[in-house]
């Protein structure tokens, strides 16, 4: 059974004025337990009302979505409950951060959910060490950090939850490339380490190709596809159809394919691509 | 919607009126308010009724919209009749229980009354519905302009205005995304006692305040980095303009005020 | 070429919280020349906007001098018209627009400038025009995109005829839609304008498109070239915390296996030729 699941999932903003748009659009998808998704999308193709949508903040107009089989708007189901197994982590996230020392502001989720404190204290120093908050840091004031340790403080505040589910909505916007990695291997290293599901919403086609297990493509508020990168980047005309940047380096074999020279379709990696050409340059396969 | 804000309670279509120097609006606007309260006779309303529904017209805004400006009043409304119905007490009896009762005087007094506020009411939100708070601002400084010279911040208090206008979207927004990322991390903003709902308003107010002061120093380098020095010396993209129609409206306003004057002092 | 600004021998401190001094420029010399359109490239923390906010007198260095068409960044009395010939544009586009019309922002420079309102209307149209938001100049600035308030706040800095934009990451928190919008305009300006540019950013996919690059780190210039020889140093580059094309960490990687590729490959086009060659010209190894 998939860990969460969408039913005909929609949502619509101002029924009945001239404002009405649909922002999801019959969404059915189903997300196996100890998937890394990454969500790619324009802005404004659903991408934000889907994430809230799964973690109950926003109630669909229609359809459904499902926790473990569950229903989260069923009369039983406590939505509260739901929030704490899906977490969300929204864009900016280091413009939550309220408490006076970045010990409090983890131990802000675990608080919320009546935890004792020894639990919370794991908990909070388990989660600075995942995100590589050295301990005297704790005990700091969250605006006396640097911008990309503030982010990685709030990432921290829902992981200390311990969900099955991690949202993030773009977790490396604004930061560095040096900051971007940081995040994304960090997030990868969680990610094995707990095998909980992430779903990763991300503008970079790069990043994405590198970190995820499978990618949600997302249109026009519809689901586009749901497959591996592989078999996402082989269809690469369609993805650069639909206004999305390929990486570079995707683009680089599509044109060495134009020329001619056969290539396999889904080319993502720069490391992928170096092994493909030496192999080739070596004589090591046929197909040139 | 989020503009529905920022515009107030612009309603923006074409009209005469909406044309009209802002400037003429405020004074108009004034003159009525105080030929209102100088009149002391029913002719005051008449002519009131009379000028608010000329200008209602002119202006093309629809009358239901007047009267939604007035709804939100009504229990003020049904308050004061109810005190001027009971409090005054003169000519007839009309009706009596133990020490209240209600009186011919009552009566006259307190509908005279509702009257008057209706009609302000009325007037005061026909410039709000045909001028842009931004266009008000800009009128107001420019009618206290001359403060300036008692050196009143006029131009300052302008500017915030303008400021506050332009950020209220942005912040309600801003308020939106941290009560959904703090609902995210299980804060409990809809049950407890008002103790509770209270200390559950802190993670939202100090993101929001602390993000408010960051947008503050931001915009002040961006002002200052686009040569701002205060109001010294400083023109304007935006003019404004009178003309023979602004003369026309406080020429017939000015009449009526007269007319009001005239009938205090003879009938 | 006709020097416009030049930074010479700059230091710069800010004192931190606890009283002490922090170095961020370290003795920086730099001659940006008219028309040019230059990066700076830097991580998080390299100095970069600190550099930025020297070039208009915000801040004023401890050491050394700024002088820009001749006038000291120290000359009080000079002051606006040295922000005149030196427009900055910030990260952050909400932050940065004061009116709540379109027009009236654009206009807010040359209010302060006290231009004449019929010349000042010609200007606001034709800087609208130049950055194509002519057709948005009445609506309220909430109501637009993030990169077309950026470009509204660019239009705003046209409008006062710099001689120089200074953009500080000025599309690092936009989409890529977005950020292409930008990086278009502001190549534009300088191509049919002849505006100087310099923008400061951590991106090389902008840095790339720039004719000249400067790295920053810890307050030094580490390499100040073409983008192709910058981004040459590609281990170097990579030390400092920051990325390079993935055409060109494909070419190093194959350089390194020891097949002769150009090192300055910076663009797709480039290195499909340079591959096409290494291929048709048979399975020539340069081992053997």
């Amino acid at each position: 059974m998939p860990i969460l699941e969408t039913k005909d999932l929609t949502y619509t903003y101002s029924i009945g004025s001239p404002f009405e748009k649909t922002a999801v659009d019959h969404m059915n998808l189903q997300i196996e337990e100890g998937e890394f998704v990454g969500i790619i999308g324009h802005t404004g193709s659903g991408k934000s009302t889907l994430m809230q949508m799964m973690n109950g903040l926003l109630k669909p107009t229609s359809g459904q979505v499902l926790l473990d089989g569950q229903d989260i708007w069923d009369k039983k189901a406590d939505r509260r409950q739901v929030r704490f197994r899906v977490g969300l982590v929204f864009q900016y996230p280091e413009y939550q951060l309220f408490e006076q020392t970045v010990y409090e502001d983890i131990a802000f989720g675990p608080k919320n959910m009546g935890l004792d404190e020894k639990e919370i204290d794991r908990r909070v120093r388990e989660t600075a060490e995942a995100v590589g908050l050295r301990e005297e840091l704790l005990q700091q004031a969250p605006y006396a950090l640097s911008g990309g340790q503030k982010r990685r403080v709030a990432i921290a505040g829902v992981m200390a939850m311990e969900p099955n589910v991690l949202i993030l909505d773009e977790p490396t916007a604004g930061l560095d490339p040096k900051g971007r990695v940081k995040i994304l291997t960090q997030l990868q290293q969680y990610h094995k380490r707990t095998g909980c599901t992430i779903l990763l919403v991300s503008h970079s086609m790069e990043d994405v190709a590198r970190y995820a297990s499978k990618l949600l493509v997302l249109c026009q508020a519809k689901a586009v596809c749901y497959d591996t990168p592989a078999n996402v980047f082989a269809q690469s005309q369609q993805l650069e159809e639909m206004g999305l940047d390929l990486p570079q380096i995707t683009r680089v074999f599509h044109k060495l394919r134009e020329r001619g020279i056969a290539f396999p379709e889904e080319v993502y990696t720069v490391k992928f691509g170096a092994e493909l050409l030496k192999a080739r340059l070596e004589g090591r396969d046929s197909a040139c | 919607m989020l503009s529905d804000i920022t515009l107030g309670q612009y309603f923006p279509i074409e009209s005469v009126v909406h044309r009209m120097d802002a400037r003429f609006k405020i004074i108009i606007t004034m003159l009525f308010l105080v030929m209102l309260f100088w009149g002391q006779r029913w002719t005051t309303l008449l002519v009131g009724l009379f000028f608010t529904v000329l200008a209602t017209l002119c202006s093309k805004i629809p009358f239901k919209m007047i009267w939604k400006s007035i709804k939100p009043l009504l229990p003020i409304l049904l308050f004061t009749t109810i005190l001027n119905l009971l409090m005054i007490d003169g000519g007839d009896v009309y009706w009596q229980w133990k020490f209240l009762k209600i009186t011919e005087e009552g009566v006259i007094t307190s509908a005279f009354m509702v009257s008057r506020i209706c009609l302000l009411i009325a007037g005061t939100s026909l410039l709000t519905y045909t001028t842009s708070p931004i266009v008000l601002t800009d009128a107001i400084e420019a009618l206290l302009s001359p403060l300036k010279k008692l050196k009143m911040p006029v131009h300052e208090l302008a500017m915030m205005m303008t400021i506050a206008l332009r950020f209220i979207p942005t912040l309600i927004e801003e308020t939106n995304k941290i009560i959904a990322a703090q609902k995210a991390r299980g804060a409990d903003l809809e049950s407890g006692s008002l103790k509770q709902r209270i200390k559950a308003l802190v993670p939202i107010l100090i993101p929001l305040f602390v993000s408010a002061f960051r947008r503050a120093t931001d915009l002040a380098l961006a002002m200052e980095c686009r040569c701002y020095h205060g109001g010294e010396g400083r023109t304007r993209l935006r003019q404004l303009q009178s003309g023979m129609r602004d003369y026309i409206a406080l020429a017939i306003t000015l009449l009526l005020f007269a007319v009001v004057i005239a009938a205090n002092a003879l009938l | 070429m006709d020097s416009l600004i030049s930074v010479q021998d700059v230091r710069f401190s800010y004192t931190t919280d606890d009283g002490g001094e922090q170095e961020v420029l370290q003795g920086i010399s730099l001659e940006i020349c008219r028309g040019e359109m230059i990066a700076v490239l830097g991580h998080n923390g390299s100095g970069k906007s600190t550099l930025a906010k020297l070039l208009n007198a915000v801040l004023l260095p401890n050491a050394g001098q700024v002088v820009v068409d001749g006038i000291p960044t120290t000359d009080d009395d000079r002051l606006l018209a040295l922000r005149q010939k030196v427009g900055m544009v910030f990260q952050n586009p909400d932050n940065q627009i004061i009116a709540t019309i379109v027009e009236e922002d654009v206009a807010f420079g040359l209010e302060n400038m006290g231009v004449d309102p019929v010349e000042m209307r010609e200007r606001v149209d034709e800087a609208l025009k130049a950055v194509k938001m002519y057709a948005y100049r009445r609506h309220a600035p909430h109501q637009l995109s993030g990169g077309q308030k950026q470009r509204i706040a660019i239009a705003g800095i046209i409008a006062m005829r710099p001689d120089c934009i200074v953009l500080d990451e000025p599309t690092a928190m936009l989409d890529p839609q977005g950020r292409k919008e930008v990086m278009k305009t502001i190549k534009r300006l300088n191509r049919d304008y002849g505006i100087t540019i310099v923008l400061i950013t951590h991106e090389m996919e902008e840095a790339a498109q720039c004719e000249r690059v400067v790295v920053i780190d810890h307050g030094t210039i580490k390499l100040d070239d073409t983008p192709a020889h910058v981004f040459s140093h590609v281990q170097e580059m990579k030390a400092l915390g920051l990325d390079v094309p993935q055409v060109t960490e494909l070419a190093d990687m194959l350089r390194q296996a020891g097949y002769d590729l150009p090192c300055d490959l910076i663009t797709e086009d480039a290195c499909v030729d340079a591959i096409e060659r290494l291929l048709r010209g048979g399975t020539a190894n340069a081992d053997s």
